[in-house]
């Protein structure tokens, strides 16, 4: 399985009532899942924990068998290195770098560098013009396909998407999503992005929804 | 709305308690440097102020005798009767104390402890009893005397006043004057000197201050240090105001969409800025007392040893330097906030992350060219100025010009590192340095300057020392120094030395005007000792062969210099003879002019003159059994030999003391640098966390990040090392050969210290890696949550 949840649960240092309880899935490879939920029902929480970028208090986040929640930060970073990419609402991009040294970055960290393949996605998402802008001086969904390519460059297991279309208008947003799956598609990884659009969701091949930190 | 807006202004210090104490720090740290540099002046110079004051030594022109001798009462009075306004004074020490005698009923104005008006004290002052003058300090080392002790703040360091009468009383010198004040105004009806008693000399008032001139050597190399200092507190200052505001921008923005006028806000930060600038300058001035009161012992022992000036151990609080200081404070604080308020008034009310990068790349366009101007006039100035204060301005022109082509020169060493940078973590790294420098550029000039700062001291201080010391070594070239007291006993001497001595060299010398300036003309016997040892600036050939045949002078550099006298000119050494110039000679913390001939013809050029002084050269061991025969056969007193190892030795140590002093302003100045520093980065943590949390997210460490972060500092400090190093060399060479030629007429030369240059290098990348090892600490701390709310919150 590439990925397993079981029980896990996060509270938030300083808070309560915990946001996740007793979370438990699994995810295959080449599933591609929608989370939904209302605002503050924990689906960025629950993307971190998977992306590594968190840990949870309890319970088990497993990928490809092992279990990140007893590793070392430097565990966690490699895998966020190679296996897995987290593609985020907004702010993905470094911005003292080109866009063509962002796409190649991960990939590079991660000792996948393929510049043919780099330069294949960004002709794909519709980059080739801007490789050597910087990102400030992009549109917020050029931003964002500068994102889906960087994180799809070194062919990760898992992509993690938080909202990724949640700035861009209806129309953009449904181009970036059919890219973004087509290319996950390609690479055999699995998908799990958190949404609050229905007409996303739908598109999706299965559907998690959080309600008060459970699954319902 | 008033209160509205403060509270919010005031809640964001609130919220981000570090970043208030870095902004208070800065500036308090920046303060405290100037002032407390300014504290050391100001002491000093008050010390002499007030020597100069109770002895009217500065102010009024002296009649003292020719030979040395007492002036006879009978003389004095026969002055009075002859219509000259006189005053007499006597002195000598009683114990460890300076004791001088006035009589308060002839002195000039503003001579002596008492103030004018408060006439009730005279009484006291010419009683029986008598009363002595001092400061507290002074008065407990005086031997009991029976007299009244009054404690005078006034009165100069490790002096003590008291009327004529007592003080002839304690000194055992009945009738006797040393010398004689002059009224400014005397009656036009008056007998010449001349007439009266030909063997008394009057000395015109300007000249009788030689410790101010001499010690202004000292001075100025403090002034400049001030300056240095100033530049260095002026560029924190800077750094952490602009900090504030870049911190409150998205702050100032939200009040001005909330309808917040943009008068009002620029009034309401104003007048915060203004209330922090006084605290911090108030916290400032203390730090720099401390500072100060710590090094203050040294400075007074270096300039008591040197110029053998008294200046006090105890420093007061002076309005001139703690409201210089508080002024620094405010004015530098006005200077970075006029930027900050202009730039504050221009903002966009939209927050637009872009236009920034593009205005700062101008903005460093602009600098270059400034740069570049004033580095050319620093230049133009070398070449064609002249004048103490030209070469002033040449050196705030190259310390502004020095700092302000740092960012775009370093902007081109980190394109070059970039260009060359491999693997994807390296290409970042350089990137994102680039990124960050127009934030941390301030901090980077400070720690320019501090560094250029100390390699140009160092320098300056290091090449004195060398040319003193080799200069010792060739003036005092005799092992053992003679004086006799007359000619009898110099007749004793030169018998009693005859055969058991190498060579016995006579120091003759008088007071003549040379070319129109004050100088000492010199006889100097035709010996191996001066051939072997002298050096000269420049010499004709066979300058000692021609010399002896009496064909010519040697003259120092001051005459040289000052009446423009160069090899083979002629001067003027008696009436009717006229002689070239063989040979120029370096004459160091010497404000007159010199003129050596050779023994014979100075002989017959002043008969009259007869040497007392002689230098002996003989076998260095046998010096003290030499002294003490001299003692006991000559019956000489133990002050009138002066061993020539002692003297060096301690010459050698009064140059570690000026040392010390420098040395510790340098370290201080370094350390402040490096302390602004981590404040910025400190401050640049929070802002820089959206250029870290993308990289954090990719794989990346938060310890391997933190590494990154302290490797960026250490290479951002060697790059600026390796510009401070050429500034701080043109510091020295313009402090060495444009200021002090102009202030004291003798050219330094120059010498490097490549391994002090190292060691400061050395120091100034453990400064840097310091400064930001805590900013690293507590990213590699950071908890992950704080780099999520990044991509979760807008910016
Ligand atoms: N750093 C934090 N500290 C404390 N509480 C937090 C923190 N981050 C999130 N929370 C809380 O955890 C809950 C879940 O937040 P989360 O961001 O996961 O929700 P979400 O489902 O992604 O919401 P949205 O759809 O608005 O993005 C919220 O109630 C939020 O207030
Ligand atoms: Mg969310």
């Amino acid at each position: 399985m590439l990925l397993d949840l079981r029980t896990v649960t996060k509270t938030y240092p300083g808070t309560e009532a915990p946001v996740l309880r007793a979370v438990s899935f699994s995810v295959a490879a080449g599933d591609r899942l929608a989370l939904t939920g209302e605002s503050g029902s924990g689906k960025s929480t629950l993307l971190h924990l998977i992306g590594g970028l968190d840990t949870a208090d309890s319970g088990v986040v497993a990928i490809e068998g092992s279990d990140l929640t007893p590793m070392h930060d430097a565990g966690r970073a490699a895998l966020r290195r190679g296996t897995v990419g987290v593609i985020f609402q907004q702010f993905n991009l470094i911005p003292s770098l080109t866009v063509a040294a962002n796409i190649a970055f991960q990939a590079r960290l991660a000792g996948r560098h393929d510049p043919d393949r780099a330069r294949a996605l960004a002709l794909r998402l519709g980059l080739g013009d801007h490789l050597h802008k910087y990102p400030e001086q992009l549109s917020g969904g050029q931003q964002q396909r500068v994102a889906i390519a960087r994180t799809l460059a070194p062919r990760p297991k898992l992509v993690l998407a938080d909202e990724p279309t949640g700035n861009l208008d209806e129309a953009t947003a449904d181009r970036v999503m059919d890219l973004m799956c087509e290319l996950v598609a390609e690479t055999g990884a699995g998908l799990i992005m958190a949404t609050h659009s229905e007409r996303l969701a739908g598109r999706m091949m299965r559907r998690l929804h959080l309600r008060s930190g459970q699954l319902a | 709305m008033t209160w509205a807006i403060l509270t919010a202004l005031i809640g964001h210090w609130r919220r981000n308690p570090v970043q208030l104490f870095t902004l208070l720090a800065g500036l308090a740290l920046g303060t405290a440097l100037w002032s407390g540099v300014q504290a050391i002046n100001a002491e000093a110079r008050a010390s002499y102020d007030a020597a100069a004051a109770t002895l009217g030594e500065a102010r009024y022109a002296q009649i003292t005798s020719r030979s040395g001798e007492p002036i006879a009462q009978a003389t004095y009075i026969a002055l009075l009767r002859a219509g000259w306004v006189v005053s007499p004074v006597v002195e000598g020490k009683l114990g460890p104390v300076r004791l001088v005698g006035i009589d308060p009923l002839t002195a000039p104005a503003g001579v002596g402890p008492l103030p004018q008006g408060r006439g009730g004290d005279l009484a006291a002052f010419l009683s029986a009893r008598g009363q002595i003058f001092a400061r507290a300090a002074t008065l407990g080392t005086l031997p009991a005397t029976g007299a009244d002790l009054v404690a005078a703040p006034q009165v100069a360091p490790n002096t003590a006043l008291a009327d004529i009468g007592l003080v002839q009383r304690l000194l055992h010198r009945p009738d006797q004057i040393d010398r004689l004040l002059v009224a400014p105004d005397q009656p036009l009806t008056r007998r010449p000197l001349a007439e009266i008693a030909p063997d008394l000399t009057l000395t015109e008032a300007s000249e009788a201050n030689d410790v101010a001139k001499l010690t202004d050597s000292f001075h100025l190399n403090l002034t400049a240090f001030g300056l240095l200092s100033f530049a260095v507190g002026l560029f924190i200052v800077h750094g952490a105001i602009g900090l504030a505001f870049e911190q409150r921008r998205p702050m100032m923005r939200t009040l001005r969409a909330l309808g917040v006028p943009l008068g009002r806000l620029i009034a309401l930060v104003g007048l915060e800025l203004a209330g922090l600038a006084l605290l911090a300058g108030a916290l400032g001035v203390a730090l720099g007392y401390v500072v100060a009161a710590s090094l203050l012992p040294d400075v007074a022992a270096t300039l008591r040893g040197l110029y053998g000036a008294e200046v006090s151990g105890e420093l007061a609080l002076r309005p001139a330097w703690w409201l210089s200081g508080l002024a620094m404070a405010l004015g530098g604080t006005a200077v970075a906030a006029g930027g900050a308020l202009w730039s504050l008034a221009r903002m966009p009310l939209l927050a637009s992350g872009q236009p920034r990068a593009w205005a700062m790349a101008r903005r460093q366009r602009g600098q270059a060219v400034l740069a570049v101007a004033l580095m050319a006039l620093a230049g133009g100035l070398a070449l064609w100025g002249h004048g103490l204060l030209i070469g002033f301005v040449m050196l705030g022109a190259l310390l502004i010009g020095g700092a302000l082509a740092l960012p775009p020169l370093l902007a081109l060493g980190l394109r070059w590192g970039a260009a060359r940078a491999r693997g994807p973590l390296a290409q970042w790294f350089w990137a994102d340095t680039q990124q960050q420098l127009p934030g941390l550029s301030l901090a980077l000039m400070a720690l320019l300057l501090a560094m250029a700062a100390n390699v140009g001291v160092s320098t300056m201080v290091s090449s004195f020392r060398m040319t003193f010391t080799a200069f010792l070594d060739q003036r005092l070239a005799s092992e053992l120094y003679v004086t006799a007291s007359d000619e009898a006993q110099a007749r004793a001497v030169t018998d009693l030395v005859a055969g058991r001595v190498r060579a016995v060299l006579p120091i003759l010398s008088i007071d003549r005007t040379i070319a129109g300036l004050p100088a000492r003309v010199y006889g100097a016997r035709d010996d191996a000792t001066y051939r072997d040892n002298w050096r000269f600036l420049r010499a004709a050939p066979d300058v000692w062969d021609r010399l002896a045949r009496g064909e010519g002078v040697l003259i120092n550099e001051q005459l040289y210099r000052r009446a423009h006298l160069d090899l083979g000119a002629n001067v003027t050494v008696a009436p009717g003879l006229a002689l070239p110039v063989l040979g120029i000679y370096g004459d160091y913390g010497n404000p007159e002019g010199q003129v050596v001939l050779t023994e014979a013809l100075f002989r017959k050029l002043f008969p009259t003159v007869s040497a007392l002084r002689f230098g002996l050269r003989l076998d260095p061991a046998k010096t003290g059994a030499l002294r003490a025969e001299l003692h006991d056969k000559a019956g000489l007193p133990d002050s009138a030999t002066v061993d020539q190892a002692a003297i060096k030795a301690l010459s050698l140590g009064i140059f570690e003391r000026t040392f010390a002093v420098t040395t510790a302003l340098n370290i201080l100045t370094l350390a402040v640098a490096g302390f602004a520093m981590m404040m910025s980065l400190l401050t640049l943590a929070v802002l820089r966390l959206p250029q870290l949390a993308p990289v954090w997210a990719l794989g990346l460490t938060r310890a391997r990040l933190a590494l990154l972060e302290l490797v960026r500092a250490v290479v951002l400090a060697a790059l600026t090392g390796a510009l401070a190093l050429p500034l701080g060399l043109a510091l020295a060479w313009a402090l060495l050969s444009v200021v002090n030629v102009e202030a004291f007429g003798w050219l330094l030369p120059m010498y490097l210290f490549p391994l002090e240059y190292l060691r400061l290098g050395g120091l100034a990348l453990l400064a840097a890696a310091l400064a930001a090892a805590w900013p690293a600490w507590r990213l590699s701390r950071l908890p992950p949550t704080q780099l999520l709310g990044v991509f979760r919150n807008e910016r």
